[in-house]
């Protein structure tokens, strides 16, 4: 077979441009922020991390992913199912609405929900009246990102099950087997890997997101301030270790993220090649 | 187990799928349903399944009327045009899915599951592929997992959607055989869909023909060949020459085209014949004077099929002659001769006809 680069020389360099440009733009930013956030050593980096704003705004970071993932992850099911297993009168609108997330941009987003819940909005007065506060504090924050973040799951999977349509769920009801059953042993294992895919996406977004947060945040320290708020407060402050710190965490997520991934269809592969 | 079809119809928004439609199935019999594309037969069999909902009449089997029972209640057994295996399953696990899927209850043990499925593998002959997965089989053995998986519940009856409609002429033939045995043996009552005459005809009982969303004729395989109740099962149920032109006193001109029709009136008349219903000659006679010249000759096994052209005809005309005939008229591209028709027939009257216009009154 001939291919085309296949020559020694054209492969060397193709193979070398690549790893160069991998390095520069991926590897060499991410050995720089533990670098940065190590530079004053160990002992800088430890009381960095275990003051008080930061330890509250890892917590509130982690309390907004655990409470948005999950949420994402049942709503994307929900609506890939709908949309792809049943057809309705208004499908392709709904199907539409699920990128608004995407289209808009997240500050937009803040201020669209800044301008519903806050106290002046149109739900504000009467949420004010009933003592309940959504701005400014936690909740404002898990609302904005569970919209920045809603699109993920659906559009990873809505493609896929276009793709594998509804025959093997049809052949599965004329068998006999259950709603549920069908979910668990026929549309589950086929979808797993997009699934995956994007609660991964959902997850990153939702730890990661900036523009949405800090509209509704209000950056209270030891409040409402997320990870990535409290870095871009922390550089402000001309604080670049402690910036860097906060910033190494977010990076120790992603890469955990991405472990977790990996070893997830590692498992998966081999049980398969198994039998 | 006998299926009574009563006034079943069917829309789509404003299209009509499906006109009320009675269909009687015996016990044990195999139905074929037989049309062209868009003519409602699979849209029928998915009503029958459960998968799809009718719009009015009902549905028995036996005694049961499951006109609103749920698929997974109907007992039945469905195989699909794609075969649609589970595909991240192996093969063992497709056929077992059906008995694993039982609530806990009523599911048999795991040792009785493991030895009805390697009965129904042996069944289709893959009784070695227990663990193998979808995609590493053949077209053909994926159709027949899919069958062994649908009769693992032991259905009621049997459904099949185009089920050999994706598979390789030679495949499809060999399935076709062994689906007739097993269904010899086992006695289910099944009802196929599909496009193909041959098929239908070779596999039936009984064929439904269908056309847009109607029932044109339910006949066993000969008597739809032989007595055909419309032109649409005529033309469906195999390759069709027409002949067009004006009849005077029994005669029908057409051009410098004449044969002789007896018993039809004056007028403009469409007459048919199959193309084994023409012989050809090198002399015309007083009965049938029809010049025609060949313009291709094709040998296909134990026949050799023509294409005859003619000013008076309006499409060319198919015939096919035995090789006998073909040696002795020595038969080439552009050879000129006459075709002598033994049988034509008319669908315009009340009930169809059949004229011999070559037998001596």
């Amino acid at each position: 077979m001939v291919r085309i680069g296949d020559a020694p020389r054209v492969r060397r360099l193709l193979i070398g441009t690549a790893l160069a440009l991998t390095t520069l733009f991926l590897l060499l930013p991410l050995v720089a922020i533990f670098a940065q956030a190590l530079m004053s050593g160990i002992d800088v980096y430890w009381q960095n991390l275990s003051n008080a704003y930061t330890l509250s705004a890892i917590g509130l970071t982690l309390l907004v992913a655990a409470i948005t993932v999950p949420v994402n992850l049942i709503f994307g099911v929900f609506l890939a199912w709908l949309v792809t297993r049943f057809d309705f009168p208004g499908r392709r609108l709904l199907q539409t609405l699920i990128d608004i997330p995407f289209a808009v941009s997240p500050v937009v987003a803040g201020l669209v929900y800044l301008l519903l819940y806050g106290r002046n909005g149109w739900l504000g007065g009467w949420l004010d009246a009933h003592d309940i506060q959504i701005m400014f504090a936690w909740p404002g924050i898990v609302l904005v990102t569970l919209f920045v973040t809603c699109p993920f799951v659906a559009r990873e999977l809505i493609p896929l099950m276009q793709a594998q349509g509804s025959r093997e769920e049809e052949a599965a009801v004329t068998l006999g087997a259950s709603g549920w059953t069908i979910f668990r042993r026929v549309t589950l294992p086929n979808i797993r890997h997009a699934l995956l895919y994007g609660v991964i996406l959902t997850n990153a977004r939702a730890v990661g997101e900036f523009g949405a947060v800090s509209v509704v945040a209000g950056a209270i320290r030891g409040q409402t301030n997320t990870l990535p708020l409290q870095v871009e407060q922390l550089y402000q402050d001309y604080n670049t270790v402690g910036a860097f710190t906060s910033a190494s965490l977010l990076a120790l997520l992603a890469l955990l993220t991405l472990a977790a991934k990996a070893a997830l269809e590692w498992r998966a592969t081999r049980r398969e090649t198994a039998t | 187990m006998s299926i009574r079809i009563s006034q079943i119809d069917k829309r789509y928004g404003r299209t009509r799928a499906l006109e009320p439609i009675d269909l009687d199935i015996h016990d044990g019999e195999l139905i074929g349903l037989l049309g062209p594309s868009g003519s409602g037969k699979t849209t029928l069999l998915r009503i029958v399944a459960g998968l799809e909902q009718a719009d009015g009449g009902s549905i028995h089997f036996g005694d049961r009327d499951v006109t609103r029972v749920h698929v997974r209640d109907r007992r039945i057994g469905f195989v699909f045009q794609h075969y649609a295996l589970f595909r991240h399953m192996s093969v063992f696990d497709n056929v077992a899915f059906g008995l694993t899927a039982m609530p806990r209850a009523t599911r048999p043990s795991s040792g009785e599951i493991r030895s009805r499925v390697m009965q129904l593998l042996e069944m289709v002959r893959l009784q070695d592929f227990a663990q193998r997965f979808p995609a590493q089989l053949s077209g053909g053995q994926q159709q027949r997992v899919s069958l062994a998986r649908a009769l693992a519940l032991k259905p009621d009856v049997l459904l099949l959607d185009e089920p050999f409609g994706a598979l390789d002429a030679k495949v499809r033939q060999e399935l076709r055989r062994w689906l007739r045995h097993l269904h010899e043996e086992l006695h289910f009552t099944s009802l196929f869909v599909t496009h193909d005459q041959e098929e239908a005809l070779e596999l039936s009982d009984r064929v439904v023909v269908m056309s847009n969303g109607r029932v044109e004729q339910i006949a066993t395989p000969d008597t739809l060949y032989r007595q055909p109740a419309n032109q649409f099962v005529f033309e469906f149920l195999g390759d069709v020459n027409r002949l067009e032109g004006d009849v005077e006193d029994e005669v029908l001109t057409c051009g410098d085209a004449r044969v002789a029709v007896p018993g039809v009136e004056n007028g403009r008349q469409e007459l048919l014949l199959r193309p084994h219903e023409t012989r050809l000659e090198e002399q015309p006679d007083t009965r049938a004077h029809l010049p025609v010249s060949v313009t291709a000759v094709v040998p296909v096994g134990a026949e050799v099929r023509l294409e005859l052209e003619a000013d008076w005809l309006g499409e060319p005309w198919l015939a096919t002659i035995g090789h006998a005939e073909f040696e002795r008229l020595d038969l080439k591209r552009g050879r000129r001769l006459f075709a002598k028709p033994s049988r034509l027939h008319r669908f315009d009257t009340p009930r169809p006809q059949t004229l011999a216009p070559l037998a001596t009154s």
